[in-house]
């Protein structure tokens, strides 16, 4: 399904060439509106000519309306498709000074180079302002670093604002659009064209114009019936190419890969336990995170994973695996990269790496359920070696001790803790997955 | 070729629907957007390189993009600059709009055109590095996916442009 992984085909003449046709595309799009004449982009803030706005928001809606019917007849999977992450605050700022630059200057960087390639020297010279523009920028973000990184919200779209279906705001864009282009024509005659209010009317008077707009709106609407797929949808399609992985157990991840990984120092390890809060209180995994099944497949939350850096390794764990397997699906088919799942649970963790008798005891028969099959005495979160069997322990294990307080013994020498289980490594499962959509454009 | 007047510019309705074609073609094939200034801005660095190899290293804005032996050339969206600039001139061509000349306002001499052309660029330029786009990557790509951050950059865009725009109406008018 589109789009394609075009990193398989990066470096070869064929992957550049798609660019460079895209390109070609685009700059005739450009010159053909109009876009290489700076005055004829200047005229749209004295309200005489609203090229800039009407080639514009024509070209969004055009391209989001076909974006979002691709999707929802799932020929495109738009998890798959860059969404420029939102900065709110440096955005507008930047906004805001390239506003003043585009009435100084009379074009943007996009159209400054349409006018340059067809030899207008304000064009040339306004490419190579740019260059000096950016070379400023790139000698001076060193010192406000912090505020340009600031209001980081990522993948953030206007559906995931307003809560509102994809398709339900498409249709209300389509909408917005048709009456900013009906403004325009307005503004044209009466700015432009010097008519009076009376002779200005408000439908077009072409029927080819009437005609597109309806087709349009009409191409919204079937976007917005047919709906964007659902979670369940999408690991339909993708069975094919997961249900192998949970089948082969590729996913599984050992205990003892799992504190191999901690103490590779290039990855980050984010583990996340979803079992009741109680049970977390009980005993968890050091730095890992109590998140309710609920919230983890909650949007804001695979939001979050999804902008995740690339060396980014998620481990999932419920007391079993069937729990986290759960979540693994609808995580997966959102397009969560390196995600995995704790082999065993928090129950097989507590085999391989077992606490002392004094701490808990085993009560369940079998380990596979999504029971905790311990009993705690109690509850010691991750102040037990069990808990981070990475990091060099201090002493041997604790002896019972009559209290919690007294468990936590003073250090003597230093070990790792190193059970048995963890002697000989298992097949290693994890392997590093780069996010396969380049950075935008312009990013 | 030049003697011929230039061809009238298509309906702005039609070349936006181009537009809207030639977009989502780009995010259906590549799952990403169409941009500029990315690429400018490579093609700086890529010039500084040759200047100073040392002081594109020591900033790290600049050796994200061409640090050490790596070419701030070779990444996509350079090629898709060179196909824009292709694609003008194809289309500038074929509708005989394709000769040297300064495009500016009634009341402004050719050489302040250009002066203020420089400027603004500048200006421009810093402004989309700071945005993370220009109005084609940031307003007119992030528009088309409904991004939060692309409306009201695009927003503020027209939002710098009139403001100023009653002062420096001599440019133009």
């Amino acid at each position: 399904m589109a789009p394609f992984n075009l990193s398989t085909i990066s470096g070869t003449l064929g992957y550049d060439l798609i660019f460079l046709l895209l390109g070609v595309g685009f700059g005739a799009a450009l010159e053909m509106s109009g876009f290489g004449d700076s005055r004829k982009l200047a005229a749209q803030f004295y309200f005489r000519e609203m090229t800039v706005l009407k080639v514009m928001f024509t070209g969004i809606v055009v391209a989001a309306t076909l974006i979002f019917l691709a999707s929802s007849f799932e020929l495109l999977d738009f998890n798959r498709v860059w969404v420029n992450p939102t900065y709110l605050v440096p955005g507008i700022v930047g906004g805001l000074i390239m506003g003043v630059g585009f009435i100084i200057g009379g074009f943007c960087p996009g159209t400054s180079l349409v006018a340059a390639s067809t030899l207008k020297i304000d064009g040339i010279l306004f490419v190579l302002g740019v260059g000096v523009g950016v070379f400023f920028f790139g000698e001076s973000v060193q010192y406000f670093e912090d505020f340009f990184q600031s209001s980081y919200m990522g993948r953030f779209t206007i559906p995931d604002w307003l809560g509102l279906p994809y398709g339900v705001v498409l249709v209300l864009l389509v909408l917005m659009a048709l009456t900013m282009f009906t403004g325009a024509e307005i503004s044209e005659a009466y700015f432009g064209r010097g008519q009076s209010l009376k002779e200005i009317s408000l439908l077009p008077k072409v029927r080819i114009k009437t005609a597109a707009a309806a087709v349009l709106l009409l191409l919204a609407l079937v976007a917005a019936f047919k709906g964007q797929p659902t979670v369940e949808d999408r690991w339909y399609w993708m069975a094919q190419e997961n249900e192998p992985l949970l089948a082969a157990r590729e996913i599984y991840v050992d205990p003892a890969e799992i504190v191999e990984l901690k103490k590779n120092i290039n990855v980050f390890v984010d583990i996340i336990d979803l079992r009741s809060e109680a049970e977390y209180n009980l005993f968890h995994l050091s730095e890992s995170r109590h998140v309710p099944q609920v919230t983890a497949t909650s949007q804001a939350f695979v939001r979050t994973l999804l902008a995740a850096s690339d060396n980014t390794v998620v481990f999932l764990l419920s007391n079993g695996e069937k729990i986290a397997t759960e979540v693994w699906k609808q995580l997966k088919v959102q397009g969560v990269l390196n995600l995995y799942i704790l082999s065993g649970g928090i129950n097989g963790w507590l085999e391989a790496y077992p606490l002392n008798d004094c701490i808990a005891h085993r009560i369940e028969k079998t380990l596979d359920t999504e029971t905790l099959a311990y009993a705690f005495n109690y509850a010691v979160g991750d102040s037990v070696p069990s808990a981070h069997p990475y990091l060099p322990r201090m002493d041997e294990l604790p002896a019972c001790a009559a209290s919690a307080e007294d468990s936590v013994i003073a250090p003597v020498k230093t070990t790792y803790y190193e059970p048995e289980a963890a002697q000989h490594l298992p097949e290693k499962k994890v392997k590093l997955k780069k996010k396969t959509v380049a950075k935008g454009g312009c990013g | 070729m030049a003697e011929k007047t230039a061809r009238a510019y298509v309906n702005p309705y039609l070349g936006g629907t181009i537009l809207g074609i030639v977009l989502f073609l780009s995010f259906y094939i590549t799952g990403n957007g169409l941009g500029a200034s990315a690429a400018i801005n490579r093609v700086q660095v890529a010039a500084l390189s040759v200047v100073s190899q040392e002081h594109v290293d020591s900033v790290a804005y600049f050796s994200e993009m061409g640090g050490g032996e790596r070419s701030a050339l070779n990444h996509p969206s350079v090629f898709m600059l060179l196909g824009t600039f292709l694609g003008g001139a194809l289309s500038g061509l074929v509708n005989r709009r394709f000769k040297p000349e300064t495009r500016k306002g009634p009341n402004v001499s050719v050489k302040s055109r250009w002066i203020y052309a420089l400027i603004g660029g500048a200006i421009m330029g810093y402004g989309a590095r700071l945005a993370r786009g220009c109005t084609s990557g940031q307003a007119l790509s992030g528009g088309a996916v409904l991004s939060v951050g692309s409306f009201a950059f695009m927003f503020a865009v027209f939002g710098g442009g009139y403001a100023l725009a009653y002062f420096v109406r001599r440019l133009w008018n």
